[in-house]
């Protein structure tokens, strides 16, 4: 009743170009993002903590992956190892230059992942589908070797793992054990915030329609002028800044350490699935999918106890793979373009309510 | 809208030309040792049994295809093998026969995409969308408005592509192309399973292109009303071998043609 567009009329193209051309949805993100930031005054560091840093740090990955995947259409299962390029980045750039503002480091580890995901997208020009599927397996593997035989990346720990040390911004503690929660919070959100404005304005503007004429037909793509590899390796890049991000913040702002282990290629399934979920070539859907998969279980834990059931831990995990393949199936068979395809559905419904059409 | 012409190259001079081009695929020859000119301005139709390497032809003209033997000569270079986006980039654009578009975006991105070539603006200014980047945007918008109108798909404009009728799929196709602003529009098949209402259309716009923009025009169809009432000039491909070329009238008097369409008794 409320989500109607009659009477706002357009008066340039600028307007009809927007990102967001109805009042009532940029009405909406405001209210959304205020109600993002209002959560740090909950002083609950459980729901901080443990739920949205890391659903927002999946976000930023899923967003990542979303940009290769959804919108260039080529398959990538080296997210985890990307993401672990950031992280190990961001720990040797602190430790040589502990002076310098960790967020900094945070931005700039994006960079050294962007670097070896152009090197690993180098035989996208080549090969596609599963094929290119498989090559970036090869660069998952080979990166997870180097982040246990390289001792130099994590300074020569006798744990081998990267421990996060204290940074401040501000005077205020930012990274490591004396950090509070919604410090960490805080600073996630706004860079993912920004991160998916950014990527927004992209995939809307002409690299974005590149990108998708690639996906779409590459031949055509060719022929209208666009050059395949500098678009693809572009892709790649870009995918591959928002993974490193992605893998700094969580190492930094969510675990406070990490060993290889955490990116392997377990990781880079958890954030496909969250792509394929969530919708393929949609922002909106890599945080449905991202919510989805990662509070699913968080649900599962919470949610029955209060009704007097008891759940052990095991049946939780148990649930939450059953649960998940199953909507991995439903999706792929019912709607291949995921939440945010059913999500537009709603939005077209909820405009022509209450008539069917 | 201005012609879009970036060459000196005068009307009715040759724009491009293939000189004894041959191309094969293995033991197949796709073409043998073909050549003709397209002039500046004018309609100039490929027609030809099927199989008879028509459509070899325009993948050799922009670049898809490299050629065993001849040369390409357009706009006054010559090489030996176009490549695609030199191809696009001289100006040449091309519909295909069956439908290549971008089948996930809408019409408009689609068009839009065919101005990639001609905006400037890099991954900083696209990052922020707004400033410089969202006044080329504007900018291409408009271009691409013109085109909309001029084709008569204002209505699908935001429609996603992969749900249009084949008819208005092929019109956007050509929306396309010309948003390109090309000097050479290649059109392989444009009216192929189109009603004759479509067909009229279609003929009407290509027309329309070739007197309103200046474009020239290559196209291949089989439809041989179409072709002899559109075509300023027509060659006629067999088997790879160029058989007749000449205005309308020549080639439909030639025996050769009529032998090649209708058969020869033995």
């Amino acid at each position: 009743m409320f989500y109607r567009e009659v009477g706002q009329y357009k008066t340039s193209y600028a307007a009809d170009q927007a990102i967001f051309p109805i009042m009532q949805d940029r009405i909406g993100m405001v209210v959304i993002i205020l109600g993002a930031y209002a959560l740090t005054f909950t002083n609950n560091d459980f729901l901080l903590n443990a739920m949205m840093t890391p659903f927002l740090i999946f976000t930023l990955a899923a967003i990542g992956l979303n940009i290769l995947t959804g919108y260039t259409g080529l398959l990538s299962l080296g997210t985890g190892a990307f993401m672990g390029v950031g992280a190990y980045a961001c720990y040797k750039l602190t430790t040589l230059f502990p002076g310098v503002n960790i967020i900094i480091w945070i931005l700039a580890s994006g960079f050294f992942s962007a670097l070896v995901g152009v090197i690993f997208g180098l035989p996208s020009l080549r090969i596609k589908g599963f094929y290119l599927a498989v090559a970036t397996l090869a660069a998952q593997f080979f990166l997870e070797w180097c982040f246990i035989r390289i001792p130099w990346l994590y300074n020569y720990n006798t744990s081998a793992a990267i421990e996060v040390p204290t940074r401040t911004l501000f005077g205020i503690p930012v990274t490591g054990a004396t950090a509070t929660a919604e410090t960490r919070y805080l600073v996630v959100l706004t860079i993912v915030i920004a991160m998916t404005w950014i990527a927004s304005n992209i995939v809307h503007g002409r690299v974005g329609r590149m990108w998708m004429a690639v996906r779409d037909m590459d031949i055509a793509a060719e022929l209208i002028g666009i050059r395949l590899l500098p678009t693809k390796l572009l892709a790649f890049a870009v995918s591959s800044f928002y993974c490193g991000v992605a893998g700094a913040m969580m190492v930094f702002l969510w675990y406070g350490g990490a060993e290889s282990t955490v990116f392997s290629i377990n990781q880079s399934f958890f954030v496909l699935f969250m792509v394929i979920i969530g919708g393929l070539g949609s922002l909106l859907g890599s945080y449905l999918g991202a919510g989805l998969i990662f509070m699913l279980p968080i649900i599962l834990r919470l949610v029955p106890p209060r009704f007097g059931i008891p759940v052990h831990a095991a049946t939780v995990e148990h649930i939450t793979f059953m649960i998940v393949g199953a909507l991995i199936v439903f999706f792929l068979i019912v709607e291949p373009h995921g939440l945010a395809r059913l999500w537009q559905i709603a939005k077209q419904k909820l405009r022509v309510w209450p008539f069917p059409y | 809208m201005r012609a879009p012409s970036q060459t000196d190259i005068a009307a009715g001079e040759v724009l491009l030309s293939v000189e004894n081009v041959s191309l094969s695929f293995g033991g197949v020859r796709a073409i043998r040792d073909v050549s003709f000119d397209i002039r500046k301005g004018e309609i100039r139709a490929i027609i030809g049994p099927n199989g008879a390497g028509k459509t070899s032809m325009l993948n050799v003209i922009n670049g898809f295809y490299t050629p065993q033997q001849g040369k390409i000569t357009f706009k006054g270079g010559t090489r030996n093998k176009m490549r695609p986006y030199d191809a696009a980039r001289g100006g040449i654009a091309r519909t295909f026969q069956n439908v290549a578009l971008f089948r996930g975006m809408t019409a408009l991105d689609n068009i839009m995409a065919g101005r990639t070539l001609r905006m400037h603006r890099g991954l900083f200014w696209q990052m922020l969308r707004f400033g410089p980047a969202m006044r080329e945007e504007v900018a291409h918008r408009r271009r691409a408005e013109e085109i909309i109108d001029f084709l008569h798909i204002e209505h699908i404009r935001k429609v996603q592509v992969g749900r249009l009728p084949y008819g208005l799929q092929k019109r956007v196709e050509l929306a396309r192309a010309l948003a390109m602003e090309p000097e050479l529009l290649l059109l392989d098949e444009p009216m192929a399973g189109m009603n004759l209402e479509e067909k009229e259309d279609m003929s009407r716009f290509v027309l329309d292109v070739n007197q309103h923009y200046g474009t020239t025009i290559a196209l291949i169809e089989h439809d041989m009303g179409v072709v002899m009432d559109l075509s300023d000039r027509v060659v006629v491909l067999d088997y790879g071998q160029k058989i007749a070329d000449g205005t309308p009238d020549e080639v439909k008097s030639n025996q050769a043609v009529i032998d090649a369409y209708l058969g020869v008794a033995h």
